[in-house]
């Protein structure tokens, strides 16, 4: 078992002519993910790699290779089209990898995909990984390895950092979720704890947090509440300063709120094992899980 | 992105808010002549810089005379002020907004910003104008009134009328605050603001709803569509290694420590700071040059971390994923041998192909250290430094 994606995942990838989304549909391919479709408007009719074909529609592609889950790779300033196209077209899972999307745009986007079936992760976000089985997104596939544990992560590069000390540890993961750096993200953090607490195969869960917003203060209410599986837990910012952007359009302490001290006291208030430094985060999971 | 208080309040003024009437000034001549143009008997001169508590650190003044507004302007163009938002080092004044006097009966508070937990715009007032929001939220969280925005329909005239209403306001000074908060949702949304902070709106005598002060910041991500506004970027205001950083579209701001760092990736650039404190050390500074790494962002990031005078040791910290290890090393090399580094550095490369990136980094010839783990990388670094 795993989450959101899997073997039986059917990946359209919109933007696949341009650049990210050509290097990485061919990534994704490598991995062994089924990789049926490539969406570029203008472009319908060629094959991608002689053997993906690509249709001018999401909708088309649903319709000829049974496509499920989408990967947006498309400039900022149409990736919300790009969501709203694949939301129409019944994609199950759209996976927005696009950094930069302005904040109001994704306020009406997250609204109108409330009234859908469809899930969104991202955007800005390195995507979704089931290792072994599936990979919609950037994330380096090697350093995964199949097992039990689930990480959720506001970011990239760190979420690597974690999966690595996790899999070297001799522990694999179940998936792996990217929700995205930015402040309005389709899936949060107790979006996926549902799915963790419903898998399973998952035995603990990683959450990696980071400053800015309430979404850890709210996920550690939730696990106190409802999840049953021991989480360990990392912040990261706990040295940013105030008032600054740190990367992510989300990372930023306003008006004295969104600090990681806050979050790391929320959290561990319920429970939870909250970490402080990143470099311990595989040898705890080990330790909790008693291997 | 942040702008002045002059600058909101032109944007403001394009929406249709009300607005004191005023005018920015750069010299205390260009203040007087304002304060000719506005007329009347009663004129104030505020310092414009980006940090709020200015009121109380004398960067508010009054005027009877466009004369008396040209001395208070020229004593306080060119000097610094110290509020409790600049820090103890300040900000030195370069314009100030002279405006005209206003009658004021009644202070409030009218604010909009993104509700991160609903993903909504909400609207907030309160009848405490003129004091700290964050300080109203911890102390009295009922004063403060809010109306969430339906993003599929905006913001509706009941939403207002009822802020109004629960304001206090009736009669005409209701519908001139109905007017405003309606007017203050349409220019947040149209010109893609983060926040919007109205404090003090004020009711004046005769009845009036004016922005006494305001402020507003910008979703950096939205400014490609707001030319306009990105033009009132200023520069004086930010750190310059800051504004050195965003023409190379490195992500860098500085802070207070000894220990530079550079890293790919927000989040692991943030642990990398955390983990250098806990081994002993304070980070002098942010730097992401993004997942690639590529040798240019690499040349351009090393540059700008060492223009900071404070950095004594520097620990670079690199995942490879889907960009090789060795390529970065390589990088690394290349960019070292083209900027003067004298001081020590430490390496941790991890991800694909590390151990060979290890090997190049040994054999280049530079005075780089390279650590396996995020933990010896830090703490090889803070051990350079004492």
């Amino acid at each position: 078992m795993s989450i959101i994606v899997d073997k039986n995942t059917r990946v359209v990838v919109q933007g696949i002519t341009g650049k990210e989304g050509s290097f990485h549909a061919r990534q994704m391919r490598e991995y062994g993910t089924r990789v049926v479709a490539g969406v570029t408007p203008g472009k319908g009719g060629q094959k991608f790699d002689d053997s993906v074909p690509v249709f001018n529609t999401v909708e088309e592609a649903v319709k000829e290779t049974g496509a499920n889950v989408s990967v947006v790779f498309v400039p900022p300033a149409f990736a919300p089209d790009a969501i709203y196209e694949a939301a129409d077209a019944g994609i199950e899972t759209v996976v927005c990898i696009t950094e930069g999307i302005p904040a109001l745009d994704m306020v009406k986007v997250y609204h109108y995909l409330q009234k859908t079936r469809t899930r969104l992760i991202g955007p800005n976000c390195p995507g979704v990984i089931s290792p072994g089985k599936c990979k919609v997104g950037i994330m380096p596939g090697f350093i995964h390895q199949e097992g039990s544990v689930g990480v959720i992560s506001r970011s990239g590069t760190l979420t690597y950092e974690a999966v690595d000390q996790i899999t070297k540890m001799g522990l694999g993961q179940s998936t792996c979720i990217g929700i995205g750096g930015d402040p309005v993200i389709g899936t949060r953090f107790i979006d996926a704890l549902k799915l963790f607490q419903e898998d399973e195969e998952t035995e603990a869960v990683v959450l990696i947090g980071e400053i800015g917003g309430t979404a850890e203060e709210e996920a550690a209410a939730w696990i106190k509440a409802h999840f049953s599986k021991p989480v360990v837990a990392f912040i990261a910012g706990q040295t940013a300063p105030p008032g600054k952007r740190m990367g992510h359009a989300g990372a930023i302490i306003s008006g004295g709120k969104g600090t990681a001290a806050e979050k790391m006291n929320a959290l561990k208030e319920a429970g939870i094992a909250v970490v402080e430094s990143p470099a311990v985060i595989g040898r705890t999971v080990a330790q909790i899980l008693g291997k | 992105m942040n702008i002045h208080e002059h600058q909101a309040k032109e944007i403001l003024r394009q929406y249709g808010v009300a607005v004191p009437r005023g005018g920015v000034a750069f010299s205390p001549e260009e203040a007087e002549a304002v304060a000719l143009s506005l007329g009347g008997e009663v004129f104030v001169v505020k310092a414009q810089i980006h940090a709020g508590g200015r009121g109380k650190a004398g960067g508010v003044k009054v005027a009877k005379t466009p004369r008396e507004v040209k001395a208070i302007a020229g004593r306080m163009l060119g000097s610094k002020l110290v509020t409790h938002q600049t820090g103890p080092e300040g900000k030195i004044v370069q314009r100030v907004l002279v405006e005209e006097g206003i009658d004021i009966a009644r202070e409030l508070y009218v604010g909009i910003v993104l509700d991160r937990s609903l993903s909504r715009l909400v609207v907030m007032a309160s009848t405490e104008g003129g004091v700290e929001i964050e300080k109203v939220a911890e102390e009295d969280p009922e004063a403060i009134f809010k109306e969430y925005v339906d993003p599929d329909i905006g913001l509706q005239a009941f939403q207002a009328r009822r802020l109004a209403f629960k304001l206090g306001l009736e009669g005409n000074p209701m519908k001139n605050a109905v007017r405003f908060i309606l007017a203050l949702y349409r220019a947040y949304v149209e010109s893609d603001a983060s926040l919007a902070e109205i404090n003090p709106l004020v009711v004046t005598a005769a009845g009036e709803v004016l922005a006494l002060d305001a402020k507003m910041n910008f979703d950096d991500n939205a400014l490609y569509r707001h030319p306009e506004i990105a033009a009132m970027r200023d520069p004086n205001e930010e750190e310059p290694l800051e504004v050195e950083a965003s023409k190379y579209n490195l992500n860098y701001i500085k802070l207070d420590g000894n220990v530079g760092c550079m890293v790919n990736g927000a989040g692991l650039a943030m642990a990398t700071m955390d983990i250098i404190k806990l081994a002993g050390g304070m980070p002098a500074n942010f730097l992401d040059v993004g997942g690639g790494a590529s040798v240019e962002t690499v040349r351009n990031g090393f540059r700008i971390l060492l223009s900071d005078p404070n950095v004594k040791a520097v620990l670079v910290n690199i995942f490879g994923g889907i960009v090789r290890c060795d390529r970065v090393a390589k990088g690394i090399i290349e960019a070292a041998q083209s900027v003067d580094i004298r001081v020590p550095m430490v390496i941790r490369l991890a991800g694909t192909n590390a151990r060979e990136a290890a090997q190049l980094l040994q054999n280049s010839g530079m005075n780089f250290q390279v650590a396996a783990s995020l933990k010896e990388a830090a703490e090889k670094v803070v051990r350079m430094i004492q």
